[in-house]
């Protein structure tokens, strides 16, 4: 469907404006809290796809992304007594200056080395925080949240929509970029970053800007965490599956396209959500791992790649 | 007497101990057609990457037009008007024939600066030039389709795209039959009737020589030679380059 990026920014926002309602509605908290958790990894997985899917560069650093966001929210909070979506944006900011760190240092090495360089970027920060007691260090931080706003029900319904509000920003973000000349640029570099280069692509400058732009996105999806959980530590803010979901979800919907991380969020969210309340909590990485090992012997472009290609068998 | 569009001057390159490029002197007038021979090692795909700007040279400098580039980044010289194809085409393997071509229109056409980059405009410009290499009606197709002779003109097109003014093109004609040579030699005919110089890397001789005004001789990373095809291989230097003593 080729809408315009007003249409389309329009249609996002309106979906996301119904879903409040219908939830609203329902008036149940623990849909609010379900939610919550699963447009985290839309959010988280759109903007990883920015950088691993579109440029072809596999960060495995997402968790320490997210958890600049996290702490960036702690931080403001011990020192001043900022409305959440300021720290929202203020977490995005830090995050994107992660990012532009982060590309200076590592945007020369390719491939596994790549990858390899981010995820040593999220043991050092992790090693940082554990050790920064302003911060509760290794054992911790406690949040109190604040009143919600006077128009709303619950805390609850007040996370929910500010992280629909982060994840209708990074998909109608990542669509944005996907169809633009910089978009274009940075599936050339995915493609051949040589032949790019010899193409006129500024592949340094593009790589930067993506990982600035997903960076920031990460950073804005993991800076209400803190009052989602009430208590910050490391171990959460680092998790491993924040790295491995937004790594599997777009590979499991594909990368090509900002709807396969949000197909992949949202089926793995909901597989995860529904093996942690049915059966166990620790499930949730088997189910991940058991998929995505499917998709990539199965289906290594993910559903939006089968979709494809039953489109073109269908058309033959 | 105009300056030439390329001046290099004491170009070098070693890889650890072995001496790649050794204080190559050139000059290419602006429409010139110059083909480059040499033995296997004798440094003619360097003497490439150091103009394009894929390899940091060691030494030397080079001049395009009146910027010195020895020390920009490959995409910088492509906006200069330096464009290159390579030995094995380098193509983006899942886009199509015609996003392909996209690609440099976007990024490396000088009219990107005049104006802002519009998809319907760029694929009517893109059209013009796959109709040019006779690769219109695969427009949609995705690269892999391509067989070997189409791979190589679609990689002339997508540097043409970027409207050069020196086309380097490092063995564009491996590995095709004697009609897909005389093709692609076509096309590198019509590319240089438009001003284009072409500088032409190739071990066809039988091509170098119906192409090139001039041909330069390389030999173990040193220039032993440059005058026209018909003196240049009958010269007793390059016969024992080729040939042995």
């Amino acid at each position: 469907m080729k809408l315009s990026m007003p249409v389309f920014a329009a249609f996002v926002i309106g979906l996301c404006a119904t879903l409040l309602l219908v939830l609203h509605a329902i008036d149940n908290d623990y849909l609010y809290f379900g939610g919550y958790l699963l447009f985290q990894y839309v959010a988280l997985a759109v903007a990883w796809n920015i950088l691993g899917g579109y440029a072809g560069y596999i960060n495995f650093g997402s968790a320490a992304f997210m958890a600049t966001g996290s702490y960036t929210t702690v931080v403001l909070v011990k020192l001043f007594a900022l409305p959440l979506p300021f720290l929202i944006l203020a977490g995005g900011a830090t995050a994107g200056l992660l990012g532009l760190f982060t590309a200076a240092m590592t945007l020369r090495f390719k491939g596994i080395f790549f990858a390899i360089a981010t995820l040593a970027l999220a043991v050092v920060l992790q090693t940082i925080v554990v050790n920064w007691d302003f911060v509760g260090g290794s054992r911790g931080v406690y949040l109190v949240r604040p009143p919600a706003p006077a128009f709303l029900d619950s805390f609850a319904q007040y996370l929910f929509a500010l992280i629909l509000g982060v994840t209708a920003l990074a998909v109608i973000l990542a669509r944005f970029i996907e169809r633009s000349t910089f978009g274009m640029g940075l599936a050339a570099i995915r493609e051949n970053e040589l032949a790019a280069e010899t193409c006129g692509v500024p592949t340094l400058r593009l790589k930067i800007a993506a990982t600035v732009v997903s960076g920031a996105l990460m950073g804005m999806a993991g800076a209400p965490l803190p009052y989602y959980l009430t208590y910050m530590e490391p171990n959460s803010a680092f998790a491993l599956t924040h790295t491995v979901n937004s790594v599997a979800m777009p590979l499991i919907g594909g990368t090509s396209s900002w709807t396969g991380p949000v197909i992949g969020a949202l089926l793995l969210g909901l597989a995860q959500q529904t093996a942690t309340v049915t059966i166990s909590s620790g499930l949730n990485l088997l189910v991940v791992g058991g998929l995505l090992m499917l998709f990539v012997l199965a289906a290594p472009e993910g559903l939006i790649g089968l979709l494809h290609l039953a489109k073109r068998r269908g058309a033959t | 007497m105009t300056a030439p569009l390329l001046q290099v001057r004491g170009l070098g390159k070693r890889f650890g101990g072995f001496t790649a490029l050794d204080a190559l002197d050139l000059d290419i007038a602006a429409g010139a057609r110059i083909g480059v021979i040499g033995p296997n090692g004798a440094g003619k795909s360097t003497f490439v990457n150091l103009l394009a700007g894929t390899l940091p040279p060691d030494c030397g400098s080079i001049l395009f037009g009146d910027t010195r580039v020895e020390k920009l980044p490959p995409h910088r010289r492509v906006r200069l008007g330096l464009a290159r194809s390579f030995q094995l085409p380098q193509l983006f393997a899942s886009m199509s024939v015609i996003e392909n071509i996209l690609v440099p229109l976007a990024y490396a056409a000088p009219s990107r600066e005049a104006s802002p980059f519009v998809r319907s405009r760029a694929e009517a410009q893109a059209m013009n030039l796959l109709e040019q290499i006779g690769l219109a009606r695969l427009r949609h197709q995705p690269v892999g389709a391509l067989t070997q002779v189409e791979m190589r003109k679609l990689e002339l097109a997508r540097a043409m795209a970027a409207r050069p003014k020196l086309l380097l093109c490092d063995e564009s004609m491996a590995g095709l039959s004697d009609s897909e040579v005389d093709d692609v030699l076509d096309l590198l005919f019509a590319i240089n009737a438009e001003g284009v110089a072409v500088m032409m890397i190739e071990h066809i001789i039988k091509a170098v020589s119906r192409f090139s005004e001039r041909v330069i001789v390389l030999v173990a990373g040193r220039k032993i030679l440059e005058d026209a095809p018909a003196n240049a291989f009958r010269h007793p230097e390059v016969e024992r380059a080729y040939l042995g003593e």
